[in-house]
């Protein structure tokens, strides 16, 4: 774990971590996906603290998508003390969420998200929109810790973690 | 009709005080002026009598004491007696007539008059008078034993009798002056208990109705008569007013605090609402893309281990997931236009169907559809929620008359009984009359699914936004000949506040 992970998938729900992640994989999404089910741990690996005190700060994921509906801490608090703090605020976060209710788009935008997607049900939707979010975000955008775009390393199987 | 030209003798300038003071004042005045009347022409005519005798004794004792004068043809000895009468003021002038009429001695106060001329008495009576110019004339027979031998006539003047008169008037116009004064303060201090109570009484209700302050009282008399019970009856009037004032705005302090109270249940209500909205936003729609994530991930990934019939199985699962989707989307978008505030303006409805229009082009590709959009009216509306009946509908328009080629769609305003009506209406197959009372309802649809697509959320919507606006939607078709839905918005510069 050398590399540090292209996105980190803060997801409390295991369907719907699974269902992401078969997304990513048939739309060839290259990267290392790491998953934080809840909002303590999605804080904990920002801030290489706890569980994560191995890690560096310097590995900051290339994108963070961020469910809103979270236990322990939720979403909008996550986003809050990530978008407070030094260390992290650069860190790209895009909301995916079930919700679409504007008061919800309105405040994670206030709290500096950098992008939010309505979590679309229908399959067909949520892979044109996984394509169109990888394209971006890890294809031509330059993410603040990495110097090219698409700098990954092997992409694990699906299932993985 | 004096009063009309006269204002000072229209009697309804005067008060009740001044009406009554100059009645009692005329009703002496008249009282008095007739008696005094009466009793001066009594008087007077009484006294014309008196004159009549005491002039005919006079005229009597003349004559005997004349009569031997007569007898002897003395006219010197007459003519002394005669002068006797200088003693009557009253007696202008005498005279003594011979049995033959001739005059035989004459006597005059001033002089003048010598031979007067005899007037006659009538036969079998003593005298004669008369009352001419301002003298009373008296002529009497002197007897002499039973025999008439000569008469006498006295003139006398009536001074006396005017001066009497002249008295008698004085008096009355004395009597009448202080009767009058009298009569005048007698007014004065019995309009005490007639015309000052009701003098306050006026005045406490001009202070009612002109101030508007009904906790005065008009004050009270003693008496127990009429105007005392005008007074508490008035006075009693005056407190059911406060009472009935005072229960009246009890009563709207009460509303006032009901409507308070159901506002703030109404608030509560719709909060929770907001919150209910927001869970099904959220956790409806996760399980709902769990089942379709899966339903996918089974066909794609075990494609060699099912077959046709349950890839079929599955392919339905994933279009209801798709059709409850769409279910939410729409409950929600119907929860929406319940919740949200107003803002009215007036807009103009042409340009705003027109965009409409122009955003249905993706559903009109290749279809021919004849637009014949009318002149259309500008009201006080939400624009964005107005827009979106008008996309319903139209989109409705559009979907309905798939089938007609070419297919009419109109929209209009036209009056109906002095109302103004904004109209759609299309060529397409349109409805069973017999099931138009379902046609607003949530998720009512009046054609299969397989013949046309939609939720049945749509008109919901639709007419929950122009009730919100206070106006009506209603709708008239008839199977295979299309449908006309009708709808009312308040004018520009009319709409109430909701």
């Amino acid at each position: 774990m050398s590399e540090a992970a292209s996105i980190l998938l803060v997801e409390d729900d295991p369907h719907d971590v699974e269902l992401t992640l078969r997304a990513f994989h048939s739309e060839n999404v290259q990267g290392r996906i790491e998953i934080a089910r809840d909002g303590e741990e999605a804080l904990d690996y920002l801030f290489c603290r706890g569980a994560f005190r191995s890690r560096t700060p310097d590995q900051q994921p290339a994108l963070v998508l961020l469910d809103l509906k979270l236990p322990k801490v939720g979403g909008l608090q996550v986003l809050r003390e990530v978008k407070a703090s030094v260390e992290c605020q650069s860190t790209p976060i895009v909301v995916m969420t079930s919700s679409g209710e504007r008061r919800d788009v309105t405040e994670s935008y206030r709290l500096g998200a950098n992008g939010y997607i309505q979590k679309p049900v229908d399959v067909a939707e949520f892979r044109k929109a996984i394509r169109a979010l990888a394209a971006y975000w890890l294809g031509v955008n330059l993410s603040p810790s990495r110097s090219r775009p698409g700098q990954v390393s092997a992409m694990p199987a699906p299932g993985a973690r | 009709m004096t009063g009309a030209r006269f204002p000072m003798f229209r009697r309804r300038n005067y008060s009740i005080r001044q009406k009554l003071t100059s009645m009692n004042m005329l009703v002496s005045g008249a009282a008095l002026l007739l008696a005094c009347t009466a009793f001066a022409i009594y008087e007077l005519a009484d006294f014309r009598t008196t004159m009549v005798n005491s002039l005919s004794t006079q005229a009597q004792i003349i004559g005997a004491n004349s009569a031997s004068a007569l007898l002897f043809n003395d006219a010197e000895s007459a003519r002394n007696t005669l002068s006797a009468l200088q003693a009557s003021p009253n007696i202008i002038s005498a005279s003594i007539y011979t049995r033959s009429n001739n005059i035989f001695a004459t006597w005059s106060r001033h002089g003048g008059e010598d031979a007067p001329l005899f007037p006659g008495i009538p036969t079998g009576q003593t005298l004669t008078y008369s009352f001419g110019g301002n003298e009373l004339v008296l002529t009497r027979v002197i007897d002499f034993q039973g025999k008439r031998i000569g008469a006498v006539r006295i003139r006398s003047d009536l001074s006396e009798v005017s001066g009497r008169l002249v008295r008698y008037t004085g008096i009355v116009a004395a009597v009448l002056a202080m009767s009058l004064f009298a009569a005048f303060v007698f007014s004065s201090i019995f309009q005490k208990a007639t015309a000052r109570p009701i003098a306050q009484l006026a005045d406490t209700a001009r202070i009612v109705s002109r101030e508007k302050k009904y906790s005065v009282r008009a004050p009270t008399t003693t008496n127990a008569d009429e105007i005392a019970l005008l007074i508490e009856a008035f006075n009693e009037m005056l407190g059911q007013i406060q009472e009935r004032d005072s229960a009246l705005q009890a009563g709207r302090d009460e509303l006032e605090l009901r409507v308070v109270r159901r506002t703030a249940q109404l608030e509560a209500v719709n909060r929770e609402l907001e919150s209910f909205t927001y869970s099904v936003a959220h956790d409806l729609r996760a399980p709902l893309r769990h089942i379709q994530g899966f339903a996918d991930a089974l066909i794609e990934e075990c494609s060699g281990q099912i077959d046709e019939a349950a890839r079929g199985y599955l392919t339905r699962i994933i279009e209801s997931t798709r059709r409850m989707d769409q279910l939410i989307n729409d409950l929600l978008g119907l929860a929406q236009v319940g919740r949200q505030e107003l803002r009215v303006q007036p807009t103009k409805l042409d340009p705003l169907v027109n965009d409409v229009v122009r955003d249905l082009n993706h559903e009109t590709q290749g279809r021919n559809i004849e637009w014949r959009i009318g002149d259309l009216p500008t009201v006080d509306c939400d624009p964005g929620l107005i827009k979106l009946v008008f996309h319903n509908l139209l989109s409705n328009a559009v979907k309905y008359t798939r089938p007609r080629d070419p297919a009419i769609i109109e929209a209009g305003q036209q009056t109906v009984e002095g109302e103004r009506v904004i109209y759609i209406r299309d060529n397409g197959v349109g409805f069973n009359m017999k099931y138009a009372h379902k046609l607003f309802g949530v998720f009512e649809r009046l054609h299969r699914r397989e013949d046309f697509e939609g939720t049945g959320v749509g008109l919901a919507t639709v007419q929950r936004i122009i009730h919100k606006h206070g106006g009506r939607i209603w709708a008239e078709a008839a199977v295979d000949r299309g449908a006309t839905f009708f709808l009312t918005l308040p004018t520009a510069g009319q709409s109430k506040t909701l």
